[in-house]
Order: C-alpha cells, then sequence, then structure tokens
C-alpha cells in the first residue's frame, strides 16, 4: 500500500515518540532491577553470607578414644580395639542388591542379617553410610578392601570400640558400655553433645558408668562441606579431642582372674582387701558373664539365658547381695560384749544344746551342747548359747552399735552400681519400720547373725579388716586417675581395746588352726600365712519344731535353693595380717565345708602373689588340692600381653 | 512504503552484505553467549561436555542461521509474516494434541532430532504479523475499536493456548510483545489504560475473593502468591528456590566469591541451576559487579536495537526490531526480576545463557530478523 509522505512523516513522529515511551519504562525497570541487586549483594551481603555458610558447612563431632582401665599393676582391664566396618552408601553403589551379594561372599553375615541392612538401606536417605557389617577381623576386612573395585559404594572403616580382654573377671567390677539411649539421655539436663552421636557408647554400670565423664575425654570437632543432599564434599579443618583419662583400679588382674576361677559355677562372691590401705584386691561374683557381648549387642537368648540363670550371673552378689551374716556376726557380738563389760574373756557359759526364753527353746547348731565355753572356744566352735546369754545381757542397740562399727549397715561408697547398705537392728529401726516393739527373741537371733541382720561380702571383708587391725579400713577401688594417685590416709583406729580384739583374733585363729575350730579343714600348715577366720551357716529358711522333731534335714537332702548359705570371713597372717578375705556361696550347706576352703585358698594365692606350693597345705590334703587345682582355668603365667594395650 | 518502493539500487547487494550487518549487536550478542558458557561449564563443575560444549554448538547454528535469515531481504520476511504465524498457530494446536509434557506442562513438538517449542516461534510470528498489520494499516485507523480488535484476538488467540499447556511465563510474554508493538504503533493509549485497570481490578478481585464463597482461583494459587510475597512462609516447599536463589546472590556480595567458588551452586542449593536460575550462580560468583556486566551487556544489546529501530524509515522494519527487542528485554528482565524475587516465580529462561534446547537457535533467528532490517533499510 502506499502511503503519503505527510503519513510517513506522522507515522515516524509516533513511532518515536512512543518509543521514548517504552525506552523510559525499560530504564525504569533495568534501573529497579539494578537497585534490587544492590540491595541483595552489597546491602545484605554479609547476612546471606552466614546463610550461605550455614547451608554448605557443617560441623561434625570426633568421639575421642575412651580412656582405659587398669589394675593395680598397670595391665588394662578395659581397653579399646581398633573395630573395622563396612559401611555402603546406596547412591554410589547403584545396585545395591548385588554389592550386598559380592559382600556376603567375602565376609559371614549371621542369618537375617542382611535382610535387616537392605531394609535399612531402603528406610535411610541414599546419601548417608550405612553400616554393613562391623567387628570384622582382619583378614575379611582385608578381603573387602582388596575388592573394592568390584564393590561400589563400599567404604571400609577403622573406629575404636570397648574391648574387655578378661571378659568375665571384671564383668561386675567395670560394668559395660552400651550405645547411649533415649533414658540415659532423659535422665541428664546438659547432655554432652557427644551423646548425640547415634549408637555412641556410655558406661552403663560398675567403674564404666561412675567414671563416665572421666573416662569419656572431650569431642574434638570437623568442619565439613557438605552439598544440598548432605554428602560429604571436603574435609575444612579439625580440631582433636581430649581422650578419656585413664582410671587405675586397686585390684590385682592375676589375683582376680584367680578367685573368680576358684568360685568357678558356685552363686557366690569373694573380696579381698588389703589391710594397709583397704585396697580391694578382689572382688567377684559368681557365675559371671562376658561384658563384651553387651558392647556387641547382646542377642535375645543369650540375655535370656543370663536373666533366666538360677544363680543370677548378672547380679553383682559382693556389694548388692545382703545375706544374714549367721555366725560371722558372732564377731561382733563378742566384741560389743568385751567392750560393755558384761563378760570377761575366761567367763565361762554353760551349753546344754539350748536355750529357755519363756516358753520358746533356742537351739545351738549341736543338739548336744557344747558344756562349758569361754569365749576363745565359743568362737572355735561356733557355740550359739554362748551367743544367746551374751547378746541378752549386752543388749540389741550395744551390739549394731559394735556392728556399724565394723561396717555392717554401712554403705561404702565404692564406684560401683547398686551398694547394699546391709542392716544394723536396733530397736528404733524395728519400731520405725514394723511399728513393733524389738522383743528379746529379736536380741538373740541378731546375736548368732540371724533374723534381722544383713550384710554383703563387702562389708563382712570390712569387718574382719577392722578386726584385724582395730583400725577404721574403709575399702577404696580406685587407685589412681589420668595418672594422678588418690591420696589415701591411714584409717584411724577404731578406739577398741588391743585385749579385747586380742580374744576375738584368738577365737578367730583357733577356728581354723586347732581340731576342734569349725574350719581347721581349711587350716594352712605354714606359720607365716596361718588364717584366722570365721565360719557362718546363714539359714534361708525357719526350721520349725515340727522339723526339728523329725530331725533337722540335711542341706545336701535339700534343693538348691533351699540349702543355707555359706560364709566364711577371715585374715591373714595371723602374726602380722596383710589381707582380709570373706565368702559368701549362696545355699553352699556350712560355711566350714562350703565356704572356708575357697578362702584359704584365695589367702594363699594372694600371700604367695601366685599358687602357692603345695607345702603350704596338710599333708592329707595336698592330692586333693592339687587335682582340683589343675582343674581351674586360669591366666598363663606370663602373659602380659593379653591386655590389648592399644589405644590407636 | 513497500518493498516495490526501496531504491534497490541503495541496499546493498550480494555478499558485500557482510560490510553492512549489525557487528556490534553480533559481538555483544557472542559476548553474552560467552558468560552463558562460563556460567554453564561453572555449574557442571568443569565438565564442558555436559552443558557447556553443547551450548556452543548450538550457538555457533544460531549465529550461522542469524547470518544467513539476515542476509535474506526484510520485504521477504513481511510477505511470509501471516505464512509464519499461522504455521506457529498450527504447531501450538498441534503441541495440544500431540506434544510430549515436560516439566507437568505440554509444550514440546518432537520434530525429527529437534525438540521445538512452538510458543518459542510464536513469539517471533506474533511480533512479525502485527508489525506488518500495522505497517498495511492506515496510520488514521489504528486507533479505531475495529482496527485494534483485530490485532487484539491475534495475540490472545495464542496466549490462550500457550495459557492451557500452562505456561504462565511465557503467554505473559506473548501479551506483552504484542502489546508493545501495538503501543509503538500508536494505538491509543486509552485502551492500554483501560487493560491495565482490569487487570488491577482483576488482581484486586482475586485477593477480595480469597476465602469467601466466590472465590476466583484455587487455593494452591494461593499458597503460591503468598510463596512470592514472603519466601520464608515456606522454606522447604516452593520457598526454597526463592530463598536458596537469594543467598546465592546475596552471599555473592560485592565481588563474587571466584569463578567456580560459589558453595550454592556447586553444591547443589540451587535449583534448576544451569536453566532458569543461572543468573543465581553468576551473581554467587562474579558478585555485584559480575551481575550489573551482565546487565549492561543487555542493555547494550537494546540500545543498538533500538538505534537501529529509530534509524530505519521502514515502519515494518522499525516495528519489527522494536517488537523483537521489546520481547528479549521482557525475556531477560523476566528472568533476573524472578531470580532476585521482584516477580513471582514464572518458568523464563534467561535468554543466551541458560542452557536450553531450541530456544537459543530462535532468538537468534529473531536477531537475525533484526539484521535483516538493518541490512535492508531505506537509505
Amino acid at each position: 500500500m502506499r502511503r503519503s509522505p505527510k503519513d510517513q512523516v506522522e507515522s515516524e513522529r509516533r513511532i518515536g515518540r512512543r518509543a521514548m515511551l517504552l525506552g523510559t519504562v525499560q530504564a525504569a525497570a533495568i534501573a529497579t532491577l539494578a537497585i534490587r541487586l544492590r540491595y541483595l549483594q552489597v546491602d545484605q551481603a554479609a547476612e546471606f553470607k552466614l546463610l550461605a555458610d550455614e547451608n554448605s558447612i557443617k560441623i561434625r563431632l570426633l568421639p575421642p578414644a575412651r580412656g582405659l582401665i587398669l589394675e593395680r599393676g598397670g595391665h588394662v582391664i578395659a581397653g579399646n580395639e581398633q573395630n573395622y566396618r563396612i559401611t555402603i552408601t546406596r547412591e554410589d553403589a547403584g545396585d545395591t542388591d548385588m554389592v550386598l551379594d559380592r559382600i556376603a561372599r567375602l565376609v559371614a553375615f549371621e542369618p537375617g542379617k542382611i535382610d535387616d541392612v537392605r531394609a535399612e538401606i531402603a528406610r535411610r536417605s541414599p546419601t548417608l553410610p550405612i553400616t554393613v557389617a562391623d567387628r570384622l577381623d582382619w583378614q575379611e576386612f582385608s578381603r573387602v578392601a582388596v575388592n573394592a573395585p568390584a564393590l561400589p559404594g563400599v567404604t571400609t572403616e577403622v573406629g575404636l570400640s570397648r574391648f574387655y580382654p578378661h571378659g568375665p573377671d571384671f564383668a561386675h567390677v567395670l560394668g559395660y558400655v552400651g550405645p547411649v539411649s533415649d533414658y540415659d539421655l532423659s535422665k541428664l539436663s546438659d547432655p554432652d553433645p557427644l551423646l548425640q552421636i547415634p549408637r555412641f557408647q556410655i558406661g552403663k554400670l560398675g567403674v564404666e558408668s561412675k567414671f563416665e565423664d572421666t573416662l569419656r575425654g572431650k569431642a574434638g570437632t570437623k568442619r565439613i562441606e557438605v552439598n544440598s543432599t548432605g554428602r560429604v564434599m571436603r574435609e575444612l579443618g579439625r580440631v582433636e579431642g581430649e581422650p578419656g583419662a585413664d582410671v587405675q583400679l586397686t585390684i590385682d588382674y592375676r589375683l582376680q582372674n584367680y578367685v573368680q576361677a576358684r568360685l568357678g559355677e558356685e552363686s557366690a562372691a569373694a573380696v579381698v582387701l588389703d589391710l594397709e590401705k583397704g585396697d580391694v584386691l578382689a572382688i567377684n561374683s559368681a557365675p559371671s558373664f562376658d561384658p563384651n557381648l553387651f558392647v556387641r549387642g547382646i542377642s535375645g537368648p543369650e540375655y535370656r539365658a543370663l536373666t533366666d540363670h538360677d544363680h543370677r550371673p548378672l547380679a553383682d552378689k559382693t556389694v548388692q547381695g545382703a545375706y544374714p551374716p549367721g555366725s560371722t556376726f558372732k564377731l561382733v557380738t563378742a566384741m560389743a560384749a568385751l567392750e560393755a563389760g558384761v563378760i570377761s574373756s575366761d567367763e565361762t557359759v554353760y551349753c546344754p544344746g539350748y536355750t529357755q526364753l519363756g516358753d520358746r527353746k533356742f537351739h545351738c547348731w549341736k543338739r548336744a551342747g557344747h558344756g562349758y565355753m569361754d569365749m576363745v572356744e565359743s568362737l572355735q566352735q561356733s557355740c550359739d548359747v554362748y551367743y544367746y546369754e551374751v547378746a541378752q545381757r549386752t543388749g540389741i542397740d550395744k551390739i549394731s552399735e559394735m556392728a556399724r562399727k565394723f561396717g555392717i549397715g554401712v554403705k561404702f561408697d565404692l564406684p560401683m552400681s547398686a551398694i547394699s547398705e546391709g542392716l544394723a537392728p536396733d530397736r528404733n529401726w524395728k519400731q520405725s519400720t514394723y511399728d513393733k516393739p524389738w522383743l528379746i527373741g529379736d536380741t538373740l537371733n541378731t546375736g548368732i547373725g540371724q533374723g534381722y541382720v544383713l550384710a554383703s561380702p563387702l562389708q563382712l571383708a570390712v569387718m574382719s579388716a577392722r578386726i584385724a587391725t582395730g583400725r577404721a579400713i574403709v575399702p577404696r577401688l580406685v587407685q589412681a586417675v589420668g595418672g594422678k594417685e588418690v591420696p589415701s590416709e591411714p584409717a584411724p583406729s577404731l578406739g577398741l581395746s588391743d585385749a579385747f580384739l586380742n580374744t576375738v583374733r584368738r577365737g578367730m585363729f583357733e577356728v581354723s588352726n586347732t581340731q576342734r575350730g569349725t574350719a581347721y579343714g581349711s587350716r594352712i600348715v605354714d606359720e607365716t600365712m596361718w588364717m584366722a577366720g570365721k565360719t557362718g551357716t546363714s539359714q534361708v529358711r525357719n526350721i520349725t519344731a515340727a522339723e526339728r522333731a523329725r530331725g533337722v534335714v540335711s542341706n545336701d537332702d535339700l534343693p538348691w535353693e533351699r540349702r543355707d548359705h555359706a560364709l566364711f570371713v577371715s585374715f591373714a597372717p595371723y602374726e602380722a595380717p596383710r589381707i582380709a578375705v570373706s565368702i559368701v556361696v549362696e545355699h553352699g550347706g556350712g560355711g566350714s565345708a562350703a565356704a572356708a576352703p575357697i578362702a584359704r585358698d584365695i589367702v594363699l594365692q594372694a600371700l604367695y602373689g601366685g599358687l602357692p606350693p603345695l607345702s603350704a597345705y596338710p599333708q592329707s590334703q595336698r592330692n586333693r588340692i592339687e587335682a582340683q587345682r589343675n582343674e581351674l582355668k586360669l591366666l598363663p603365667p606370663d602373659d602380659n600381653s593379653a591386655g590389648g594395650q592399644s589405644r590407636a | 512504503m513497500s518493498y516495490l518502493e526501496y531504491n534497490v539500487k541503495t541496499v546493498p547487494s550480494g555478499i558485500r552484505k557482510i560490510l553492512y550487518v549489525n557487528w556490534p549487536l553480533a559481538i555483544l550478542l557472542a559476548a553474552v553467549a560467552s558468560v552463558g558458557f562460563l556460567m554453564l561449564n561453572s555449574v557442571s563443575g568443569g565438565r564442558p561436555e555436559i552443558w557447556a560444549e553443547p551450548q556452543m554448538e548450538r550457538f555457533a547454528f544460531g549465529m550461522a542461521a542469524m547470518l544467513v535469515i539476515g542476509f535474506i531481504p526484510i520485504w521477504f520476511w513481511r510477505s511470509i509474516s501471516a505464512l509464519a504465524y499461522l504455521g506457529s498457530l498450527a504447531l501450538l494446536l498441534a503441541v495440544e494434541f500431540f506434544g510430549s509434557i515436560g516439566m507437568g506442562a505440554q509444550r514440546w513438538i518432537e520434530l525429527g532430532p529437534l525438540r521445538l517449542q512452538p510458543s518459542e516461534l510464536m513469539k517471533i510470528a506474533l511480533v512479525m504479523l502485527l508489525a506488518a498489520y500495522y505497517d498495511w494499516l492506515d496510520i488514521k485507523r489504528v486507533s479505531r475499536p475495529l482496527w485494534v480488535l483485530l490485532p487484539a484476538a491475534l495475540i490472545l488467540v495464542p496466549t490462550a493456548l500457550v495459557l492451557k499447556q500452562p505456561d504462565l511465563g511465557t503467554a505473559i510474554l506473548l501479551m506483552a510483545g504484542g502489546g508493545i508493538v501495538m503501543f509503538l504503533a500508536g494505538v491509543s493509549l486509552w485502551y492500554f489504560g483501560t487493560v491495565i485497570a482490569l487487570v488491577v481490578a482483576l488482581v484486586f478481585g482475586v485477593f477480595e475473593s480469597r476465602g469467601t464463597d466466590w472465590q476466583l482461583i484455587e487455593d494452591y494459587q494461593f499458597r503460591r502468591i503468598d510463596t512470592f510475597l514472603d519466601p520464608s512462609t515456606d522454606p522447604l516447599g516452593a520457598g526454597y528456590n526463592i530463598t536458596q536463589a537469594h543467598i546465592a546472590l546475596g552471599s555473592g556480595g560485592w565481588a563474587g566469591k571466584g569463578y567456580m567458588q560459589g558453595t550454592q551452586s556447586r553444591l547443589n542449593f540451587l535449583p534448576e541451576k544451569h536453566t532458569d536460575f543461572i543468573f543465581t550462580t553468576l551473581a554467587e560468583e562474579f558478585g555485584f559487579v559480575g551481575a550489573m556486566s551482565l546487565l549492561v551487556l543487555y542493555l547494550l544489546i537494546l540500545g543498538f536495537c533500538i538505534a537501529s529501530a529509530a534509524a530505519n524509515r521502514d515502519r515494518f522494519s522499525s516495528l519489527l526490531i522494536y517488537g523483537l527487542s521489546g520481547t528479549f528485554f521482557l525475556f531477560f528482565m523476566v528472568n533476573m526480576g524472578m531470580v532476585t524475587g521482584l516477580m513471582p516465580v514464572v518458568g523464563v529462561p534467561l535468554p543466551l545463557v541458560s542452557y536450553g534446547g531450541t530456544a537459543m537457535i530462535i532468538l537468534l533467528c529473531a536477531f537475525g530478523l533484526i539484521q535483516s532490517a538493518h541490512i535492508h533499510r531505506p537509505r
């Protein structure tokens, strides 16, 4: 179409005008954009930089190496071992099923385990490494490492985990570590950030738990750069943490090992105290269990086997168990009577076999009676009637005061779990607990260690330690923390008369060294090692008058759980005491038969610092002792490497 | 003035046309595209074979296409503009019925190895047809209602088709591109005023209707608007993209973190980092200085186009250049406005920089038309 020149000029002018308008609008838009960019990139830059860093830089905790637990001589009893594990990252693996099948050909899996891993892989983010197997042995680990090219997405890692080289020997003392639980976290108001690490292991029981803060150490940190899916791209820097401090116990690992082996499968407890500072040289509860099972994650059947066992391997009988001390308590009654001045050491009491109290008869264990007994003889032969009489004269309050003086009914603060306080009953206690007055019959029962009185094996060991020294010995389990000795002061005197103490000690000597003594069968013939002791047999059932009339059934004829507890307390050597030992064999029968021989073996082992020569035993018993000794599973003599000193 | 009236003698012919190409414009296009190659290399983590190299090949092809189109006389292009429009419309309809679905919308049509987005073609064809229309139309009739209604219909038909795909971004660009040509042609401002007033009223009505019985749009659409207005209300959902883009832009600061040092893009915090959000990587790695530099390059391209259009006495050529460069302006403004949070997120790529199939080639073809108008301008 033809256009007139006038139109042409008009058209150009109009377009030019409109173009100016459009250009202005465009310029305004661009200016707005520039201002916006300036605002975001210059004015707000600092804030956005921070956000970008928060996006991409994450801080990960580096778990510190847990402090070691050492025994008296510096031998490691709780160490850290390298834990070889393999992980798989789904994103990198591609075909995870194929990769897992290949791993299964290299590593032995428990049945079902591989399905668990598959389920976990499916559940978790594809960029997160999932543990396929841990605690591999070196061979399996290296097989996987060598085949790495054929295993995409598989990483081999080395971590640290707790290891107890002496397993069952120290299970009750050390306790064990396990993964931190929600319950553990709920108990803490300000939990250490370390505890948030999944599967981080903390002490659950015993020394591991009581010294948790010392052993744990301080977390290190590493700064890593992650992408939007959380995958680690590179490490930007790290601050090493502090490893946990070592804790050294007073226990002698060889003695501990011997005692555990000697107690064997009995349901029993033994405590060995050093009389110088009260060091616990051995403290064993039997039967025991392997704490390493708990570190690895105990299986259901394994755990049920432990909880269903009638000998209660999980219970620590040395400090948790509270038993009627039986005749071992006569030491307390005797000392209380002497101190109260109600009887002299050479005054005799006639034992007809029973004591009549109102219409109730209190029997002596020897139906025929002991005849005239002085104090030493009463201890030697463990005459009940003598103590019925003496206890009546002394009164319950003085007896229980003496019991507490010897440590019964007193809680000793060892770093172990669920420590029992025992019980030294008196009038006030019965009134407030049962709302009933104390009866004279209660005093008689208490006098021979039956009735309400309860003591733990630890308290019994403290009792004999205090009798042996006359000092208020307090047991201690920790020798050094972080390489620093724990200071110990010499125990103060109990303020008891030496003459009276000597009478009681003499009585204990005669128990195991004179023919009429109840533990004569467990005598030591090496006179530098003479053991002084006291047997105890505590009833776990009441003997009714009807039963007594039929004749008391022998322990051997009773089912195990109704038999008496066998007890023995002792110190040695008699002339210059160095150690105190207490033994409780649950349902073991009589103290002289079941407990005293164990105590003698332990005493000799402790005093010799190893297996004693057979010449320490009476001639007639040597063959039997030797046979018995060969049965024991002990540590090899010069094995000092078993501790796994590695700290890595 | 029709092509018959061109003084053919004054128009360069044959190989000499190469001297009359708007070379500064071509060089600016290459400069912007090079920024794109650089950034594509960066977001791929230094592996150019992923995005940068295919993009370079496409750019080379596009530049060749631009020259070929530029050498063809402008009157040829004017004469086929109606055909181009109808062809694009046919393809748009074809997409409607046979198109493949990508990213939740029907946009593509497969033509052998070529994945064609007809809406891209339509953007050019619409501007061509409108420019031809106003070239033909008597200048006195421009604002007559009937002669306004026709171009309005020409704009609205493809816009409606694109909106149905649904592709809001392209629909807005089509409307705006067509509107620019109408505006420049001198259509009375009253029409524009009325349309703007209607749009404002509609927006107002939509917001007012929220929560009432006569609610005009769906709840999820309201939530999208909320997210645009305040991305922090939905930091992990739809707001995530915007928030992360802001972090990338802001953390770049004045001078940026350095080439290939942008944590936001390298660590995959940025969405669509090689396409719609590539500007954020540039701004993160080269800072305010880098972002402004790209903006200035775009501005220069726009400036050369306007200068060429202003100097062109042919009405069709002038309107075509204004219209196409205006569409180009809308392209980068909407993209940058979107990533800086000035506009809602409406998938529009950054022209010449974003990695994109045929979009870059078609855009260079549009610049080919601008070159043709420049080379064959009446002298």
